[in-house]
């Protein structure tokens, strides 16, 4: 027996996972959070129980016009019964891995290992919700349509239940039960749109320039950061950010703010990737510059 | 320092994510074009001319990737390729097969090796199961009051010590009231089904309740034979048990033998990691889940339908040691192992 201990080397706490392909590159997963994978499960759940519903009253209905009673019940039964266990299973094991929830969420069953998402996992994964999730709440329901739900037995069902409803929250990587048995996991699979080049936007206007020691205030994160500020274009982050860097360097105000921070960026970005080149990565305006 | 306004400078200072989405952004593009039809659709949707280019723009997206992550610092550029790469890369690596291929497979290698895999388990299963039948047996044997505790009303039906031979024949010889047949074969079908999926989920805990269940089961069998063979109906009792019973019992074996196999390599994984062990456990025992459910859908049409038209012993005897005996052969005869089989690993 092996218990694997990994002291001291703890990965940080972030989603981010490292998962290398074939061809050797890392694409830095981003795992599912917990209140995305609870919210497209609400939503699935919600479409379940309406679709369930709308069969039954449908049925119902056939049944009071006269169509058969027997036919309506086994179509009931047989149902209930796929609704309940195959819609994870279908849907996830279609080429999507992800339920009509988890789609409108974006988020995505995958292998653990990087390789194809088999039936096997599918179904061990969706077959512990069972446990997880019907069990202590049809125990509760059959006691309270008895009558019998006293408190403890309350209490433990919301107990059982509420272990594995959580679970999730309890390990880094935000795996159900179901998961750590399949092999899976939920990853983030949204599509991103590929934003304006910043620099090129501005190429045929005339540009500032700006001197070693203005440029040399700042490393890769403020650039980032500074990044996100003209892309997200709020006037009052600008104008704060224009003011900051304009104090810090000396640089009298042109009342341009927009067309300074533009400069200012194409500018540091082109000296610090310069840097980068020869092997000089300034992480941020701490570390040393040159 | 001032910040002069040059006007002479048409020397624009480039930067690398510049130049590289002047290069390259039409096969992004192109790529996420495709990738986005395949989501929407199936890969169906591409002609040929695009499926071979997949893999080109694919490669190309990735090494883009890679150089942008080392060179280039807009991190927009950097995020839209990494998320470029990963849609790519689980539609080329991730997608499962096409759902005929996976039944292929699932029924001609991936449920019989499934369940060849846990004969150990179902042999411990079968025995907890005799054993428990022949406790039930010898408990309402020594003392009938047994019975009650061992049997719920609700199940018994009737059938209980207090009830005469004629009842008793009547519930294995006579008609179904009411004529609902395949409703009732629905119904066990999906009781039973529910159950067995819980004997299996049950077995994440160390495989106490899987055991518990099984004995339990045993008991129940084995009260019931007691009660009838006292009445001088066990003969019959069993051909009644018999026609469905061989499926149905086997099945129940067979998932809680899932069940265990999950819990024993969670409590002992041996020379793996616990996950790493928990994980072949539940992927192969899954598969054999998914065959006990389709062996309960069998068992409840027969029980259902089968055994209610079918009066005569002899070929209710006949039907359920058939089945059995095409069960046995279909898991157990040795097959060719495939190479690389998906669905059982």
């Amino acid at each position: 027996m092996r218990w694997r201990t990994r002291r001291g080397q703890r990965p940080p706490a972030t989603l981010r996972r490292s998962f290398v392909t074939p061809e050797g590159v890392d694409l830095r997963l981003e795992l599912a959070s917990a209140g995305a994978r609870a919210g497209a499960f609400l939503i699935d759940a919600l479409i379940l129980f309406g679709t369930l519903i709308a069969i039954t009253v449908l049925l119902v209905t056939a049944g009071i016009a006269g169509a058969g009673g027997e036919i309506v019940m086994i179509l009931w039964l047989v149902g209930a019964f796929v609704l309940r266990n195959g819609w994870f299973m279908l849907f996830e094991m279609g080429g999507r891995g992800a339920t009509p929830g988890k789609r409108l969420t974006g988020l995505r069953v995958v292998a653990r290992d990087g390789g194809r998402l088999t039936g096997g996992a599918v179904i061990a994964r969706n077959a512990m919700r069972e446990i997880e999730l019907f069990l202590p709440l049809s125990f509760l329901g059959m006691q309270a349509s008895q009558g019998a739900a006293d408190g403890f037995l309350t209490l433990f069902a919301l107990c059982w239940s509420g272990i594995f409803l959580f679970f999730p929250l309890f390990n880094r990587d935000r795996l159900r039960i179901g998961d750590l048995l399949a092999g899976t996991w939920v990853v983030q699979n949204v599509r991103a749109k590929l934003g304006d080049d910043l620099v090129a936007a501005r190429a045929q206007q005339p540009r500032r320039t700006f001197s070693d020691a203005a440029l040399d205030l700042y490393g890769i994160y403020e650039l980032q950061t500074l990044e996100d500020v003209l892309r997200k274009g709020r006037e009052e982050s600008i104008a704060t950010v224009a003011a900051t860097i304009r104090r810090k360097a000396g640089i009298p105000d042109d009342y341009d703010d927009v067309g300074f921070l533009s400069d200012y960026y194409a500018a540091l970005c082109a000296r610090l990737e310069r840097g980068m080149l020869v092997g000089r990565r300034r992480e941020d305006k701490h570390a040393v510059g040159r | 320092m001032s910040a002069l306004v040059d006007v002479r400078a048409a020397a624009v200072p480039l930067v690398n994510a510049s130049r590289f989405r002047a290069a390259h952004e039409a096969e992004w593009n192109r790529l996420d074009a495709l990738l986005t039809r395949m989501e929407k659709k199936s890969v169906r949707a591409l002609d040929e001319e695009d499926i071979l280019a997949l893999p080109l723009l694919y490669r190309s997206a990735l090494s883009s990737l890679s150089v942008a992550r080392e060179t280039s610092l807009d991190r927009s550029l950097v995020t839209y390729l990494e998320q470029l790469c990963t849609r790519a890369y689980f539609q080329l690596y991730g997608v499962p097969e096409s759902a005929v291929r996976q039944a292929r497979r699932f029924f001609g290698s991936g449920w019989p090796l499934a369940v060849q895999a846990l004969w150990r388990e179902t042999l411990v299963c079968l025995l907890l199961t005799v054993a428990g039948a022949v406790a039930g047996y010898w408990l309402v044997a020594t003392d009938t009051s047994w019975y009650y505790s061992i049997i719920p009303d609700a199940m018994a039906g009737g059938r209980d010590p207090s009830a005469s031979m004629e009842t008793l024949r009547g519930t294995i010889y006579g008609e179904q009231k009411g004529g609902m047949l395949a409703t009732f074969a629905a119904y066990l079908f999906t009781h039973n089904s529910q159950v067995a999926i819980f004997a299996f989920a049950l077995g994440f805990a160390f495989t106490v309740p899987t055991v518990l269940l099984l004995l339990y089961n045993g008991l129940s069998l084995g009260a019931m034979i007691c009660l009838f063979a006292q009445k001088g109906l066990g003969f019959g009792f069993v051909g009644w048990l018999t026609i469905h019973g061989s499926t149905e019992m086997f099945a129940i074996i067979l998932a809680g033998a899932a069940g265990m196999r999950i819990g024993t390599a969670v409590a002992f994984p041996g020379r793996d990691a616990r996950t790493e062990s928990a994980v072949r456990a539940g992927r192969g025992a899954a598969v054999a889940m998914a065959g006990v459910v389709l062996m309960l859908l069998v068992a409840g049409l027969l029980e259902g339908i089968g055994r209610q038209t079918i009066q005569s012993d002899a070929t209710r005897y006949g039907i359920g040691l058939a089945m059995l005996a095409g069960w046995l052969a279909y898991f157990y005869l040795p097959r060719r192992r495939e190479g690389s089989d998906a669905l059982a690993y």
